[in-house]
């Protein structure tokens, strides 16, 4: 799935600006992901990078930079859009619908995929039962591949923050991503858990060859999972590259350390 | 007499099974089934959120197929190979395939860690292992170079090993594509290997877990456990209508004579759960009509079921707690075989249709036709219990020596104390120092290159159980204890540790208890609280926790398990043996009791002298006249870290009750 031949980056950011009245959250970010990759964008907190990810799901417009995706522009898409192109993403705040079973909230990642048809859909009869069986026979397969069967039948809202951190991917894997964007998978877990967490991540690359994006602050995490990083700090790009290579980065030894600018 | 809520006792005629005595394997009874009874489902299993069917047919089929593969790897008579994994169809199939080829599988503990596990590979010599996926894989690939006679590694379910390299590493799947090509080329070799086998053969090596020191390799024949299913199968009438939940571990006999032995043999059906997590709403689902569980599983369900009770509203709750009552009262007087005054006749008929069907639905135990526990002795209150809501809970006994069984209890002559009767074929008697010997067909053949243990065990073909126990006027077994746990205080007073424990652990808020008092003054107990019902009665009252062992040391906690360990000291009062032994003081463990740091067995049985001597320093402490000890512990991950854990933890006397509160 991942290297299927076309050439070129999956997506590339091309000079991307956004501004929020005077404050300027991106300034002139380049970046690219590559078929088959896992990236992990790092950065102090406010660096921009939860705001870059949101420009390239389509959440916010860019003031100016262009945006391809698969080489073709698509600055402007909105969210729907963007998902219907194969983009899923996580957020770094859990966003499920805590009164939704587990099960049924994984089922509105499969909502781009589905035909509606409204009176259909209402009797449950004929190809809006098909459909609804092929989706649920897809989406078990990722309940079994996140290990989460044992709350298949549980409100969301009921789960521990790791267990929703896990239904979130479950949700996003749903939608079949070509490109899935991670806000902090980790983010406040334990070590146990984070560890189970990399482990759920490398074999989505590996099972499905899904191209990702991350941001994390764990170190290790980013140093062991990721083929490359991209360091952010005060809205630019300070660095990109090989884990090694980003982690002896003067630049970003700086940003971390603080140095005065 | 006691009528059973499925109505086992208005068809004691149902057909048994007459099994051809030439099926003296279990291949060649899987086979047959297939013959006879191709469409019959044979096992299920719950994957993708659904109930997957296996017909004998198909088990059969797999079985073969898995068998070829491996005589494609040149797998030879008498091979040894380690099965490890949950419940799963696929390694059931596995089990009967190895033994289709005159070898032996031994099953392993799914939660061993490695060092066990090199253990066991290692002594049992196997050539191949069969498991169920990366987590085993990693374990096995770690102890590799210290078991070298391991040749193969078979893994069922491929996710995360697509970048695993290691030469000896195969996929089921692709196991059995092997099997297909090897079967063009050599057709007749899975029907001739498996008419090779006899009766005599090993089935199988079940490595028991052991109280102390080194685990031991039961060998077992086909003869063994075919002679034990089938006298277990007449005595409960056990058919291919009856449903099994496989959910305890396949290491363990018992699951190997109910899912695996007796599904064969009976052609019944046994289910898989989707994961350990899921197990008890997967009972529910499939409402199996056999069950077993151990006690500590029957406790669980009862925690989990009084705490919803306690979360619900005051009518609700008031309502339960009367009908559980009635019940309670009626089924002691059936047990004890006294009439029943009409009034409750008539309030258990109510409570019926309110409280006690729809509790036995949820529980998943409607159709629950006959139900074990063993393994330890049962608190009488659980035990009463759950036969006062009508489901046929019977006590049996037995051990791994024994292809899992000695005695089970009669429908119709169930007893609160005894364990029932000899089944056909079983000699029972006492010995001279008060232990139970037994002599059966389904006597082991040895442990596995261990001479020394079998002569210890085995003297003239009389098993010495190492329990202590009496045969009643009637013929009931009746077990008191292990034959080297029962003591006596220093006054000579009697002290049966279990006995306490277990009337301890009936409450919902103790999850385990360890009682000392052997050559003591007086009965002092550690206690494991249990951190999901004390956890949530915590929270109801506004009590703020960070951890087990926070929690476990809050004074509300301590005052709470100290109206416990008081109701407990109340009960003993009318014992007259055992009134002297009331627990004194106790205190409440730092962390749970758990097998990785070797304090239970893998089937959670308190290792005692292991205990003693962890927690000496804490056994001193409750004896002398302090209030609190410091503790510092080793805990062992299952990935084999070690972390150090420190508490103070503070000690408690409790209220003791008639006798020995007057001294």
């Amino acid at each position: 799935m991942s290297g299927n031949g076309r050439p070129g980056p999956l997506l590339a950011v091309e000079s991307v600006r956004v501004t929020f009245g005077a404050v300027q959250a991106l300034t002139d970010v380049s970046l690219e992901i590559r078929r088959g990759e896992i990236v992990a964008i790092i950065g102090p907190n406010g660096a921009g990078k939860t705001t870059l990810l949101n420009v390239i799901s389509g959440f916010y417009h860019p003031s100016s930079g262009r945006i391809l995706y698969e080489g073709r522009d698509r600055t402007r898409l909105g969210p729907a859009d963007v998902a219907a192109l194969g983009i899923a993403r996580t957020f770094q705040n859990v966003a499920l619908f805590k009164g939704l079973s587990v099960l049924d909230n994984v089922m509105t990642g499969r909502l781009p995929k589905m035909k509606g048809n409204i009176l259909l859909d209402a009797l449950y009869w004929g190809p809006a039962m098909k459909q609804e069986l092929a989706h649920r026979a897809f989406v078990e397969r990722i309940i079994d591949f996140l290990e989460i069967e044992a709350i298949r039948k549980t409100p969301a809202g009921r789960l521990p923050y790791g267990l929703q951190k896990r239904v979130e991917l479950a949700r996003a894997l749903a939608a079949e991503p070509t490109l899935l964007l991670l806000d902090e998978p980790m983010a406040g877990m334990n070590v146990e858990e984070k560890e189970d967490m990399c482990r759920f991540i490398l074999d989505v690359h590996d099972e499905f060859g899904t191209t990702i994006a991350l941001i994390e602050h764990d170190m290790s995490v980013v140093m062991d999972i990721s083929d490359r990083v991209v360091a952010l700090d005060y809205g630019r790009k300070i660095a990109d590259g090989t884990p090694a290579e980003v982690r002896n980065d003067q630049a970003v030894l700086d940003a971390y350390l603080g140095v005065a600018h | 007499m006691h009528e059973t809520p499925n109505g086992a006792r208005s068809e004691p005629s149902r057909p048994i099974p007459i099994r051809d005595q030439s099926l003296d394997t279990f291949p060649k009874l899987a086979i047959d089934n297939a013959r006879r009874t191709p469409d019959k489902v044979a096992i299920r299993e719950k994957d993708y959120g659904i109930w997957q069917s296996y017909t004998w047919r198909r088990y059969a089929e797999e079985a073969r197929l898995i068998a070829l593969g491996l005589a494609a790897l040149g797998f030879a008579r008498g091979d040894k190979v380690a099965i490890v994994g949950d419940n799963r169809p696929q390694l059931y199939w596995a089990m009967l395939a190895v033994q289709a080829l005159g070898g032996v599988p031994v099953p392993l503990y799914q939660d061993s860690i490695e060092k066990e596990m090199q253990y066991i590979v290692d002594h049992a010599e196997a050539r191949f292992a069969v498991v169920e996926d990366q987590e085993q894989v990693d374990k096995l690939l770690h102890v590799k170079a210290e078991c070298p006679r391991l040749e193969h590694v078979i893994y069922e379910e491929p996710r995360g090993m697509r970048h695993y390299s290691d030469p000896c590493l195969l996929s089921l799947e692709a196991l059995q594509e092997l099997g297909r090509k090897f079967a063009v080329e050599h057709p007749s070799h899975f029907g001739d290997e498996v008419a090779q086998g006899s009766g005599d053969d090993i089935a199988i090596i079940c490595y028991t877990s052991g109280t102390t020191g080194r685990p031991k390799g039961a060998m077992l024949s086909h003869r063994n456990i075919i002679e034990t299913a089938k006298s277990a199968i007449r005595r409960e009438h056990l058919a291919e209508s009856d449903e099994v939940v496989a959910y305890l571990p396949m290491a363990w006999i018992g699951d190997h004579m109910f899912s695996f032995a007796q599904s064969i043999v009976a052609g019944f059906t046994t289910n898989c759960p989707e994961s350990a997590a899921t197990a008890l709403s997967d009972l529910r689902e499939i409402g199996p009509t056999y069950f077993f569980a151990p006690p500590r599983i029957w406790e669980n369900i009862l925690t989990a079921v009084m705490v919803r009770i306690d979360d619900g509203s005051a009518f609700r709750r008031r309502s339960v707690r009367f009908f559980l009552d009635v019940a309670r009262r009626v089924e002691r007087r059936r047990l004890g075989a006294q009439p029943i005054p009409l009034g409750d006749r008539l309030l258990y008929q109510v409570g019926r249709m309110l409280v006690y069907g729809p509790l036995r639905d949820n529980l998943g135990m409607r159709r629950i036709r006959v139900a074990y526990t063993a393994g330890e002795a049962i608190g009488p209150e659980l035990f009463e219990f759950y036969r006062s809501l009508g489901i046929n809970v019977k006590q049996l006994y037995g051990m791994t020596e024994s292809s899992a069984l000695v005695c089970i209890q009669e429908d119709g002559d169930v007893r609160l104390d005894t364990v029932g009767t000899p089944l056909g074929g079983v000699e029972l008697r006492i010995g001279p120092t008060g232990e139970v010997l037994y002599r059966s067909p389904g006597v082991f053949q040895g442990y596995y290159k261990n001479p020394e243990a079998t002569r210890e065990t085995v003297e003239d073909s009389w098993v010495h159980s190492g329990d202590a126990g009496v045969i009643d006027t009637s013929g009931h077994l009746r077990i008191i204890d292990r034959a080297r746990d029962v003591g006596r205080l220093a006054d000579g007073t009697l002290f049966a540790p279990k006995y306490l424990e277990n009337k301890l652990k009936f409450s919902p808020y103790v999850k385990e208890a360890v009682c000392v008092g052997h050559e003591r003054p007086f009965v002092a107990a550690l206690l494991n609280i249990d951190l999901g019902s004390v956890g949530s009665w915590a929270e109801r009252r506004n009590i703020a926790y960070t951890s087990y062992t926070d929690l476990a040391q809050k004074p509300e906690v301590y005052a709470l398990v100290r109206q416990e360990v008081a109701r407990v000291n109340e009960s003993l009062r009318a014992d007259a043996a055992l009134s002297g032994a009331q627990v004194r003081r106790f205190l409440l463990l730092h962390k749970e009791l758990d097998a990785d740091d070797q304090e239970i067995t893998r089937t959670r049985k308190v290792r005692r002298g292991f205990v003693a001597e962890k927690y000496a320093a804490l056994i001193e402490a409750l004896y002398s006249d302090r209030d609190s000890v410091k503790v510092e512990a080793q805990v062992t991950y299952e990935d084999g870290r070690t972390a150090t854990v420190r508490a103070d933890l503070k000690i408690a006397d409790a209220e003791a009750s008639g006798v020995v509160a007057a001294r």
